[in-house]
C-alpha cells in the first residue's frame, strides 16, 4: 500500500484543529493529518519530516500566516501550500497568492462547500506526483485560457478582481460557460477579458456544467481583442463615437440598477477632467465635496500616521454615501437609508471595481 | 549623570513611534475641543487637527446641499467616527488591527 500523504494544519484555534483533522482524515486519498497551534511548532515539523501539503490560517498571534508562508516557501519549495482563513478581504487573498500559495479559501466557503474543497485538496495531492513546473506568473487573461485551452484541460478558472469574482468553465480544452457580474456565457466571458488585472486559481473540473458557450474560444477571444482595440483607439467617425459612448452609459446604468445604488459620481483628479455621474443631477457641488473629502482624509491620515485611507461612510436621514479613492479618482456613491449599512463597503467596491472595466 | 540626562533627552528628541488615539472628544462649532477622554500623551495639536477636519467636511457637505448627520474616515490602522453636533461634533476613534478591523 502506498504511504499516505502528510498534511500539516496550522491554526491557532484548537477546536478548528479537531475539526479539520477528523474531516480531512476522510477524504478519498486518507491523508495523515497533523496539526501545529503555532507557527514555531509548524516549522519545527516541517524541518523534522516531510510533508505533502500545508494548511495554515492567517490570523495567528506572534507570527502570522503571511509570514510563514514566505517562510515555507523559501525553505521548503516543494511543499504545497493552502490558506484557509476566515478573513474576507481581497487584500489578503491577493498578498497570499502573491507569496505563491496553491489555494485560498474562506472557512465559511469550505464548510459550505466541503465537496468543493475536497476535490480541490485531492488535486493539489495529486499534482505533486506528476511532475512540472510552477511558480508566480503575471500573463494576461487571454494567454492562460489559450494554453489551458492548447493543452485540453478540463478545469475551472476563478479570477477574482478586487470584490469581483467570476469563473470560466473549460472541459477537454473547449470552453463551455462563463460567469461574471450576473451575467452568464459569452456576455460574461467578455466582460471578464475586459479585466485588466487579477488573480486566478484553478479549480477541478466539473464536467456536468452546462454549456452556455457555442462559439470557439479562438472566435470570442478575436471577438474580446477587437472590442478593447476599439475602446483604446476609438474610431474618428462621429456616429461610432457616439455609439460606443452610448453603450457605455447604458452598461453603467445596468450596473448601478444591478447593485441597487442611487448615484454614482467618479471624480479625476484636480485638473484631469470632468467628473462623471449618473443617478444624480447638478453633481458638480457634489464632485468638489468628493474631492475635497478624499483631500482632507488622505491628508489627516498621514499627519497621524493612521494608514492609508479605506474609504469615508457618511449619512443622513435621506441617504447613506460612500467615498472611495481608485486609483487617481474619487467615486462617491449614494444609497438609500434602507441598504443594510453592512452591504456598502462590499457592493461600493464592486461598483467602483466594474466602473472603468 | 549630567552626561546620561543630555543622552536622553537627545534619544528622546528623536522620532519616535507615535501612538493611536483612543478615545473620543467633542468639539466646539470653532473647532475647540471642550471634552477628552483620549490620552493626555497623544499630542493636543493632532487632537485638535482632527477635530477640525470633521467640522470642515460636515459643513462643506452642507454646502454641497448634503448636510450629513455621521462621517466615518476608515484608515489602515484607525477608525473615525464623527456625529454633528449643533455645528460641533463628538468623535469616537477606534485603532483598528490589520487582521481584526472592526465592523463599519
Amino acid at each position: 500500500m502506498d504511504t499516505p500523504y502528510k498534511i500539516l494544519v496550522l491554526d491557532d484555534d484548537a477546536d478548528w484543529l479537531d475539526l479539520s483533522r477528523e474531516m480531512l482524515s476522510k477524504f478519498p486519498s486518507q491523508p495523515d493529518v497533523r496539526t501545529a497551534s503555532s507557527a514555531k511548532r509548524a516549522l519545527a515539523m516541517l524541518e523534522s519530516e516531510p510533508f505533502r501539503l500545508l494548511i495554515c490560517d492567517l490570523k495567528m498571534p506572534r507570527m502570522d500566516g503571511l509570514q510563514v508562508l514566505a517562510i515555507v516557501r523559501r525553505r521548503f519549495p516543494e511543499l504545497r501550500t493552502v490558506v484557509l482563513s476566515g478573513l474576507e478581504d481581497e487584500e489578503f487573498r491577493s498578498r497570499a497568492y502573491a507569496l505563491g500559495v496553491d489555494l485560498f479559501w474562506l472557512k465559511i466557503d469550505m464548510q459550505r462547500n466541503i465537496k468543493m474543497f475536497a476535490e480541490c485538496l485531492e488535486s493539489l495531492l495529486g499534482a505533486a506526483t506528476d511532475g512540472g513546473f510552477r511558480g508566480i506568473q503575471s500573463k494576461g487573461l487571454m494567454d492562460i485560457i489559450q494554453m489551458e485551452c492548447l493543452s485540453r484541460s478540463s478545469t475551472v478558472l476563478r479570477i477574482t478582481r478586487g470584490p469581483l469574482v467570476a469563473k470560466i468553465w473549460l472541459q477537454d480544452g473547449e470552453l463551455i460557460d462563463a460567469e461574471a457580474d450576473g451575467a452568464r456565457g459569452a456576455a460574461a466571458f467578455q466582460r471578464i477579458l475586459a479585466w485588466k488585472s487579477g488573480t486566478f486559481e484553478n479549480l477541478p473540473a466539473e464536467p456536468n456544467r452546462q454549456r452556455t458557450i457555442t462559439k470557439s474560444v479562438n472566435a470570442l477571444l478575436l471577438e474580446s481583442a477587437q472590442a478593447m482595440d476599439e475602446n483604446a483607439n476609438p474610431s474618428l467617425e462621429p456616429q461610432s463615437i457616439e455609439d460606443a459612448g452610448h453603450r457605455k452609459t447604458i452598461w453603467k446604468l445596468a450596473l448601478l440598477t444591478r447593485e441597487g445604488a442611487e448615484f454614482v459620481i467618479a471624480v479625476p483628479a484636480e485638473g484631469a477632467g470632468e467628473p462623471e455621474t449618473l443617478g444624480v443631477q447638478s453633481a458638480e457641488q457634489l464632485a468638489v465635496w468628493t474631492r475635497r473629502a478624499a483631500a482632507i482624509a488622505r491628508t489627516l491620515g498621514e499627519k497621524i500616521e493612521a494608514g492609508p485611507l479605506s474609504h469615508v461612510a457618511a449619512h443622513n436621514l435621506e441617504k447613506q454615501v460612500m467615498v472611495l479613492p481608485h486609483g487617481d479618482k474619487s467615486f462617491l456613491v449614494g444609497w438609500s437609508p434602507n441598504t443594510p449599512a453592512n452591504s456598502l463597503l462590499g457592493k461600493s467596491r464592486k461598483l467602483v471595481a466594474s466602473w472603468d472595466s | 549623570m549630567g552626561f546620561l540626562k543630555k543622552l536622553f533627552r537627545i534619544f528622546r528628541s528623536r522620532a519616535t513611534i507615535q501612538p493611536l488615539p483612543a478615545g473620543s472628544l467633542s468639539v466646539d462649532r470653532d473647532g475647540q475641543i471642550v471634552t477628552s477622554t483620549v490620552s493626555s500623551a497623544y499630542p493636543p495639536a493632532l487632537l485638535q487637527e482632527i477635530g477640525r477636519d470633521v467640522l470642515v467636511l460636515f459643513r462643506e457637505a452642507r454646502a454641497a446641499q448634503m448636510p450629513l448627520a455621521e462621517i466615518s474616515l476608515h484608515f489602515g490602522s484607525l477608525r473615525i467616527t464623527a456625529r454633528e453636533l449643533r455645528g460641533g461634533a463628538i468623535v469616537f476613534l477606534f485603532p483598528q488591527s490589520a487582521l481584526s478591523p472592526t465592523p463599519t
